[in-house]
């Protein structure tokens, strides 16, 4: 229970007597000789908004796409939902997993990408059904449903028979946002979700992402560099630097009473310097 | 002038000819395509040997000459108590020359594809076989249409060599009757122009097939 | 009597080939240089104001693109008597004949390397007065072909590979000469496997030489 406690203190989030959706232990990730990751533990609890914040570099990204099976940990594990993701358990020992057993696990979540990744040569409706059909076996029918109410969701219902190409960045990104909703994940990674927009274009994709983070059950997990959209939406700010969590906790005290050197530099950057 | 009697002998035998160019062109032109995806995809293997031994086979067909692989073929192969027919090793020969440059095409073509594709496959949770089915290959087929339509004028123009190794096509027809009409100006003449028909032919059809692949698209 | 007959490879072959090396790539280093030259011609015949010209040069490169090769090696060797009245060498219509098809394939390749000079250099060289020669001598050009050499490159290799062509109209280059030593000694495996041999062995190497010079040549441009 001592546990429990200490996850309650640091989140803004009622974590009752839920057990993490996803657990990361003691994950290290290298490329080549520079490692970028270097010893996470983390939990994240079914329905709460964290934030990751951080200088780039500082291995946010990493920490989504280890989760996302972009990328395979140097060491480590990460359990999503009680099962290993990277890992099988056979005969009580643990092996490296196969794309079956990945394909298995990563269906519980789902990413949205800085460069939204929709395929060009599909229409935005078959962007949102292509993998309804092909991963979750849905009929093509029951797919359109599905993509017609999250397109509608995000405000892009009327583009739907029309090519990627033709819509601008911030449209492109609410698809996308779309697209990844479709599939119903328990656990959603925005990476850097508005990095690559024109900045009039910022504002929609915010808004839609503070929409679904208000109905929903969703996890989600926030890269972002929009400091006072962390501050609205997230439960917890989870402060990364040089490869580990330097710092975390409920916006309210992360934010106004940042505990270490760094953090303070940090948030100086944005203006945001705990007495504002 | 070349006169009308003589056109009368000449055309049914260049027509003759041509049509074995043309059924040499679209057998290889087929296996070819075929060989250039099997060569392709093995380049891209995930499994190493696959790689080098392709890898080894593709550079190996590149690097001997066309022409030295078709007289291999037909005059080295029999003395090794393989015999086969002239018209089968011209396709053999033609398959596997212009199959190994069109592994190249369809390698780099699936290279082209950003990695972003496939990254937001994994995300949306589809198998390697679906990524590529519906999202790398669609997308990568249209970088490869030029540069096969280019393939395919080679590969024509390729089909001129089977002349020199036993095969009559179009251009050893035509040869043929030079030795026994003469008029070497006007049969030559009109050999390249019946070549530059099929091969204009060749290009309007990439145009038109790439023209349909990009329907719809901005 | 073996299948392979080393002596036989050894004494007799290998001499034979050594001895007619030298008309291979003497054919090849001919007719690259033709096209190098008739390459640049024809890429700025494409791009000339004048339709009268840019046309036509249009016409013959899409023309010789398209035709084989082989075809017109034999239009240039048995025609050009009749036309000019000059009989030509075969070595010398053989040269002729593959520089005249591979300027074809050079023009694109200059064409592309012209179209890859940014805008700002032409008007810069227009602000400072060039005149239309020192233009393209001293500032489009030398731009121009520095990111194409590579391609070139390939196309050289391409172009060797094509020399046994030139037998057909009796060049005695590496292939005609492994096929007179067949037809005289009925022993084909041995002459054309080496022929076969020899190509490969200098036509990889090249080929990786070119893709390091790629990397280089893309490398010092960033």
């Amino acid at each position: 229970m001592v546990e429990t406690q200490d996850a309650n203190a640091l989140t803004a989030y009622n974590i009752q007597d839920k057990d993490p959706i996803v657990k990361y232990r003691e994950i290290k990730k290298a490329f080549g000789d520079t490692e970028v990751l270097k010893g996470i533990d983390f939990d994240l609890y079914p329905g709460e908004r964290v934030a990751i914040i951080g200088p780039s570099g500082s291995g946010k990204t990493t920490m989504a796409r280890l989760l996302m099976t972009l990328e395979k940990p140097t060491s480590g594990t990460i359990e999503v939902d009680g099962r290993y993701l990277w890992h099988k358990e056979v005969k009580g020992q643990l092996v490296p997993a196969d794309e079956k057993h990945l394909h298995e696990v990563r269906g519980d979540i789902g990413m949205v990408f800085q460069h939204f990744n929709l395929f060009p040569h599909m229409t935005i409706l078959k962007n949102c059904t292509e993998a309804p059909v092909k991963a979750l076996g849905l009929s093509k029918k029951e797919a359109e449903e599905r993509a017609k109410e999250m397109l509608d969701k995000v405000g892009m219902l009327e583009k739907a028979k029309d090519y990627p190409a033709s819509l601008s960045g911030g449209q492109q990104q609410r698809v996308a946002i779309a697209r990844a909703l479709v599939m119903r994940p328990k656990v959603m990674l925005f990476d850097e979700p508005t990095s690559a927009l024109d900045p009039e274009t910022v504002g929609e994709v915010l808004q839609v992402i503070k929409d679904i983070a208000k109905q929903g059950d969703m996890a989600m997990m926030l890269i972002t560099h929009e400091m006072s959209f962390a501050h609205e939406v997230a439960d917890r700010i989870c402060f990364f630097d040089e490869g580990i969590i330097q710092e975390q906790g409920p916006p309210s005290q992360v934010f106004t009473q940042p505990k270490t050197e760094r953090l303070q530099e940090f948030l100086k950057r944005f203006h945001m310097n705990g007495s504002s | 002038m070349i006169s009308i009697d003589v056109y009368s002998i000449v055309l049914p035998l260049l027509l003759e000819g041509a049509m074995v160019t043309l059924q040499l062109l679209v057998i290889c032109g087929i296996l070819s395509f075929l060989m250039s995806f099997i060569g392709g995809f093995s380049r891209l293997s995930g499994i190493a040997p696959v790689r080098w031994v392709s890898g080894l086979i593709i550079e190996f067909i590149r690097g001997t000459s066309l022409l030295v692989q078709l007289f291999w073929l037909v005059f080295a192969l029999p003395l090794l108590g393989v015999n086969i027919a002239p018209g089968l090793a011209a396709i053999i020969g033609l398959s596997l020359n212009y199959g190994a440059y069109g592994s190249e095409i369809v390698r780099s073509s699936i290279q082209a594809i950003p990695k972003g594709q496939t990254e937001a496959g994994i995300a949306l949770n589809m198998t390697p076989i679906q990524r590529m089915r519906s999202i790398i290959l669609p997308q990568a087929f249209r970088i490869m249409l030029p540069s096969f339509g280019n393939l395919m004028i080679e590969l024509l123009k390729g089909t001129a060599l089977v002349s020199l190794a036993l095969t009559s096509d179009m251009t050893e027809k035509m040869m043929q009757m030079r030795n026994t009409v003469g008029h070497d100006t006007q049969l030559l003449s009109l050999l390249l122009i019946a070549y530059f028909i099929v091969g204009y032919a060749v290009t309007l059809l990439f145009r038109w097939l790439e023209r349909k692949f990009s329907a719809g698209r901005v | 009597m073996s299948v392979w007959d080393w002596e036989f490879t050894f004494a007799d072959v290998l001499p034979q080939l050594l001895q007619v090396i030298h008309v291979t790539i003497g054919a090849t280093i001919g007719a690259f240089a033709f096209a190098l030259v008739g390459g640049l011609i024809l890429a700025l015949g494409r791009r000339s104001q004048k339709k009268w010209i840019s046309w036509p040069t249009y016409g013959f490169i899409e023309f010789v693109r398209t035709t084989p090769p082989l075809v017109q090696l034999y239009f240039i060797f048995f025609v050009f008597p009749d036309l000019f009245g000059v009989a030509l060498p075969a070595i010398v219509a053989g040269i002729l004949g593959l520089g005249i098809h591979y300027s074809t394939y050079l023009s694109e390749v200059y064409r592309a390397g012209i179209e890859s000079v940014p805008q700002g250099q032409w008007e810069a060289a227009t602000a400072l007065n060039f005149s239309p020669v020192q233009k393209w001598k001293s500032i489009i050009l030398p731009q121009a072909i520095r990111p194409v050499v590579p391609v070139m490159g390939n196309y050289l290799i391409v172009l060797f590979k094509e020399t046994p062509l030139l037998a057909a109209i009796s060049v005695g280059e590496l292939l005609g000469t492994a096929q007179s030593i067949g037809s005289s000694t009925f022993r084909y495996l041995e002459p054309i496997t080496l022929v076969g041999l020899f190509f490969l062995l200098m036509s990889y190497p090249a080929s990786l030489m070119i893709k390091r010079l790629e990397l280089r040549l893309d490398l010092n441009r960033k």
